[in-house]
């Protein structure tokens, strides 16, 4: 009983904040003739719902791709399709082929709002919960705890209701996934996490755990028998849902080639826009993107990403545990993000990991200079804020016991140069420093105007030490993964 | 307890609490907002940028001040902060001026100036009667600093629609807790400065006078409760007075060395309004025009009465203001008044006869404040909060208390809602309602343990769910809509009306059988 009470507090909570978030401007608000996200979003309603399928993702007469063209897998478009024939129902002008180009309303945004509202019900917020209640230990008040942060992420929160995205959906359906691997449900996971996939193609960053997760567990169970049994029937559905999925394409070779052209733009170049990854902060001191052919730089990417993706996908192959698996996402979507091509901001929104409280922040603060674009300060501060306070408070996260911090390997090793409570206390400080330079960086962006010469300089600043606390958190955590024994009787940990 | 892990300090829980209702309240910031956030620009200009002399002459603006003078001192100094944001908020001819940075620095006062409520709710959880023995979630403070804390009504009417009860309602609470802990002149100080903020605290100040006259003027009382006259304390009495006159001269003596009594006192008591607001207060004025106009419609329908002789806005009028009765008498402002006092006078005798303490005198209180929002004159739906704070407090030491807390502040929150009548505050006064209305019920079963809410009581509250669907969902998509838009308001405040006046009866009842538990007839 009491349980239920506090799990329907911490949804309305959740929601609450959404919905407050909500109020503010979204991407690209009253900025013809592009606009942004919000109004990409609009055009797929418009585009989906007046165009027939193969006409999707083609360059026609009525579907001009350079404004605003699909980039996203055929679920997404599926998806906009609903909510198109949802609007046409409130008001055909929202969705009029060509004439709502750039349509504002405060009803319509009212309308676009519920949308992501609806999809954080049904699909995101009873996966946060599931997760947490049946794939983390503790007690049930800290299951209920853990929820409520991951409810409150500043990033995801602001990034689908302030700026305007849909990855709770994305995320949702990823996190199914993982709850149903983590239940032993794995075909019901792997058609979940391919759902994902098929919503978004960054979801590639989370695939390659499921991949060898999945495939770690049916050697297990021996490549004869059982195990080739379970490895068939997951391929069969996974292929089976993409076939579904991309069914009204597979009729011509060209237009999935055409798809996937639009889905990995690789003329686009290493990068755009300032983001935090490497090759944006090597690029201040090497200009990578003149240096080396297209070509190039693919490869170079492909390579270096797959490097830092090896170790800790071959640790989860060999031994196929949740708690290996929860660290591999981890791992494999850092890295992705740290070293693949065209990468942007909101590719980083990681659902899974309360305790490196760091860097979640941190991801919310690497996205400071698209909010402020957005004109979202106000919310950025004000759920970022209190995302700390709740995690330091309700977690306790400084005064836990460097074991409980999965610090042990790193602690053993340290051992011989520090004490223990030198070792906290260190642990502390780095916290309360990272915390210090977000904070200054945020305010520096928000207030002061950087000089002349270096008109870039605040979101140049807030990738480069973003993307630092990222390479930090990878090595950690490909460390902790590695370093675990082979054998460990049962889970000892949370998350 | 798994919350409160043994490194947190006592009072970890009560910041965190505090600072999770402030992030709410940011995130609001650019929420609707009503006519009273141009009311206070416009007082902030008025302040500013006039003289004392013409404060409560100036009339530029259709809201003029009507708030007793601490308040516009208040404003006063707010102006000076708002000088930093926008100078041009303190124009007074720039009507409706509603600019990023006014509208960041009202929100920002109202969600600073809360800390005096922060405060008061603390002092008030140190005079509860602590058990040591129980978890964090289920402690008597726990609960009611979330009550009050992360109050419902108190959140939509300060943070959206715009007001500062939270502060005064922080020093209202503060001067409760410092009657507690017997520092009745502190108490009393902080009272009068409370009526010269805002002077609908009127209503409780019958509760004070009679209180402070019995339980601080007379020292002593007899064995069996009644007051030893002999124990008078003229001293106190003059210290008391003293207190009360300063503030007051304080307050209005400027005013009356201009000799500007009278305007002022019109613009804080403008009678010329009618019986009822223009949404009828959940009170009992609301079911007597009810019952007034079924019974013209059905004297209509029985002939027995000549629908020419009816006054025109009977029939078609919705909810106005100057309601003019037909079949049952008229009623005016004295008869008002002697209905408030009539409802609140045996709970002041039981108060003289028998006090209890502080307890007694917050009962005494939350009648008072219950009587006069039910018979007063042009009552607002936002005083029920005068009623629902204080009795938060009764209802974590009390289980029959518990009971009508929770008919009362889930009908007078339900009552507020229409004062958020825009699209994108509707998924905020559920969610909010929801969450506040979960949280007393859950917490105050856990409490005292066993059902709180007979079938009945329940069935009716359950009825709220229907109601809210109908008046925000399917009523707009209906034709009457444009026609007779005032049914969903009507058929709020008449059916909420039912629960309030049940929650009044209830607290009578309670107060006259249950005998005084702790400290039977004493003051402390």
């Amino acid at each position: 009983m009491d349980n239920w009470s506090l799990v329907s507090m911490c949804v309305l909570l959740g929601l609450t904040t959404r919905w407050a978030v909500s109020f503010n401007s979204y991407s690209g608000a009253s900025k013809p003739p592009m606009f942004g996200d919000y109004e990409a979003q609009r055009h797929w309603q418009e585009v989906a719902y007046n165009l027939p399928v193969h006409e999707w993702y083609l360059n026609t007469t009525d579907n001009n791709l350079s404004y605003w063209g699909l980039d996203y897998p055929p679920l997404t478009a599926y998806h906009s399709l609903l909510c198109a024939y949802v609007a046409k129902l409130i008001n055909p002008a929202w969705v009029e082929l060509h004439t709502s180009r750039g349509y504002e309303s405060s009803s319509h945004k009212l309308f676009m709002r519920t949308t992501v509202l609806i999809a954080d019900i049904l699909l995101y917020i009873p996966a946060v919960f599931l997760y947490c209640f049946y794939l983390s230990n503790g007690s049930s008040k800290k299951k209920v705890a853990t929820a409520l942060c991951i409810l409150l992420y500043p990033g995801l929160i602001l990034i689908d209701y302030g700026h305007f995205q849909y990855n709770n959906v994305s995320l949702g359906l990823a996190l199914w996934g993982v709850v149903g691997l983590g239940s032993g449900w794995d075909l019901l996971g792997s058609l979940a996490f391919t759902l994902a996939l098929n919503y978004k193609q960054m979801e590639l960053y989370h695939s390659l755990p499921f991949f060898c997760y999945l495939l770690g567990k049916c050697i297990k169970q021996g490549l004869v028998g059982r195990g080739l049994f379970l490895l068939l029937k997951i391929s069969l559905s996974v292929l089976a849902t993409f076939a579904l999925c991309w069914l009204p394409f597979l009729s011509e070779p060209q237009q999935v080639l055409q798809v996937l052209h639009r889905l990995f733009p690789v003329a686009r170049g290493l990068f755009e826009d300032k983001v935090a990854n490497t090759w944006c902060s090597l690029n201040v001191l090497i200009k990578i993107k003149t240096l080396l052919s297209r070509d190039a730089q693919l490869l170079l990417s492909l390579a270096l990403t797959f490097l830092f993706v090896l170790p800790s996908s071959i640790k989860l192959l060999t031994k196929p545990t949740m708690w290996q698996f929860k660290l591999a996402l981890v791992n494999s979507s850092l890295a992705f993000f740290l070293f693949s091509f065209q990468v942007h901001e909101k590719s980083i929104l990681l659902p899974a990991l309360p305790h490196r409280l760091s860097a979640v922040l941190c991801l919310a603060c690497s996205m400071l200079p698209l909010l402020l674009k957005d004109g979202l300060l106000l919310p950025y501060a004000v759920t970022s804020l209190a995302f700390l306070f709740l995690c330091v408070y309700l977690l306790s996260a400084l005064h836990r016991s460097s074991q409980e911090l999965h610090l042990g390997s790193c602690y053993n090793l340290t051992r011989g140069c520090l004490s223990a409570r030198n070792f906290s206390l260190l642990v502390k400080c780095a916290f309360g420093i990272s915390m210090a330079a977000m904070a200054v960086l945020s305010t520096a962006s928000a207030a002061l105007e950087p000089p002349a010469r270096l008109p870039d300089l605040f979101p140049v600043l807030v990738s480069i030490f973003s993307c630092m606390h990222f390479l930090a958190s990878l090595l950690y955590f490909n460390f902790v993964q590695l370093t675990e024994p082979p054998s460990r009787r049962g889970q000892k940990k949370t998350n | 307890a798994v919350m409160a892990s043994p490194m947190n300090s006592d009072s970890g829980w009560f910041l965190a609490l505090a600072l999770g209702v402030s992030f709410i309240k940011c995130l609001l910031i650019n929420a609707y907002h009503s006519t009273d956030f141009e009311v206070h620009r416009n007082w902030l200009a008025v302040t500013h940028s006039m003289p004392v002399s013409k404060w409560y002459y100036e009339a530029t603006s259709e809201w003029t001040l009507d708030y007793p003078p601490f308040f516009a001192w208040f404003e006063y100094g707010l102006s000076h902060v708002a000088a930093y944001f926008d100078k041009e908020m303190l124009v007074v001819r720039n009507l409706n001026y509603a600019s990023p940075a006014t509208v960041l620095f009202q929100r920002l006062s109202v969600i600073v100036t809360d800390v005096v409520f922060i405060y008061a709710i603390k002092e008030c959880c140190k005079c509860l009667r602590e058990d040591k023995g129980k978890e964090l979630l289920w402690k008597p403070s726990f609960i009611l600093a979330t009550l009050l804390l992360w109050n419902f009504g108190l959140i939509i009417v300060d943070h959206i629609h715009f007001q500062y009860n939270g502060f005064l309602f922080g020093v209202l609470l503060l001067s409760v807790a410092r009657h507690f802990q017997s520092r009745h002149l502190e108490g009393a100080l902080l009272f009068s400065v409370l009526l010269n903020l805002k002077h609908i605290y009127l209503y409780i100040a019958p509760a004070y006078g009679v209180f402070l006259l019995r339980c601080f003027c007379f020292t002593q009382s007899k064995t069996d409760g009644s007051v030893h006259w002999k124990s008078f304390s003229p001293f106190r009495f003059v210290v008391l007075g003293s207190i009360v006159l300063t503030t007051f001269a304080l307050s209005f003596g400027p005013f009356i060395a201009l000799g500007q009594i009278p305007q002022v006192l019109s613009r804080l008591f403008p009678f010329k309004r009618g019986l009822c607001h223009a949404y009828w207060a959940p009170n009992v004025w609301a079911l007597y025009n009810i019952v007034d106009k079924v019974l013209s419609m059905l004297g209509v329908k029985l002939g027995m009465l000549d629908i020419n002789k009816l006054p025109k806005a009977t029939m078609t009028g919705g909810l106005v203001q100057e309601f003019q009765h037909t079949v049952l008498p008229s009623v005016s402002p004295l008869v008002t008044l002697i209905c408030t006092l009539l409802s609140i006078l045996p709970a002041l005798f039981h108060m003289w006869y028998r006090p209890s303490g502080g307890r007694g005198f917050l009962r005494c209180i939350v009648i008072c404040a219950l009587g006069s929002f039910m018979f007063g004159w042009h009552v607002h739906e936002k005083a029920i909060l005068m009623a629902i704070l204080p009795l938060s407090w009764l209802a974590v030491e009390h289980r029959e208390d518990a009971r009508t807390f929770l008919i009362l502040s889930t009908t007078g929150h339900f009552s507020l809602f229409p004062l958020l009548f825009t699209a994108q505050e509707l998924p905020i006064k559920i969610l909010l309602m929801l969450l506040f209305t979960i949280f007393s019920f859950t917490s105050l079963k856990k409490l005292f343990r066993g059902r709180l809410v007979s079938s009945v009581e329940a069935t009716y509250l359950l009825g709220l769910i229907p109601l809210a669907v109908i008046c925000e969902l399917v009523y707009p998509l209906t034709p009457w809509h444009h026609t007779l838009p005032f049914i969903p308001l009507l058929l709020t405040s008449i059916y909420c009306a039912l629960g309030v006046t049940y929650s009044f009866i209830r607290l009578y009842i309670s107060l006259l059988t249950v005998p005084s538990t702790t400290s039977k007839g004493k003051c402390q």
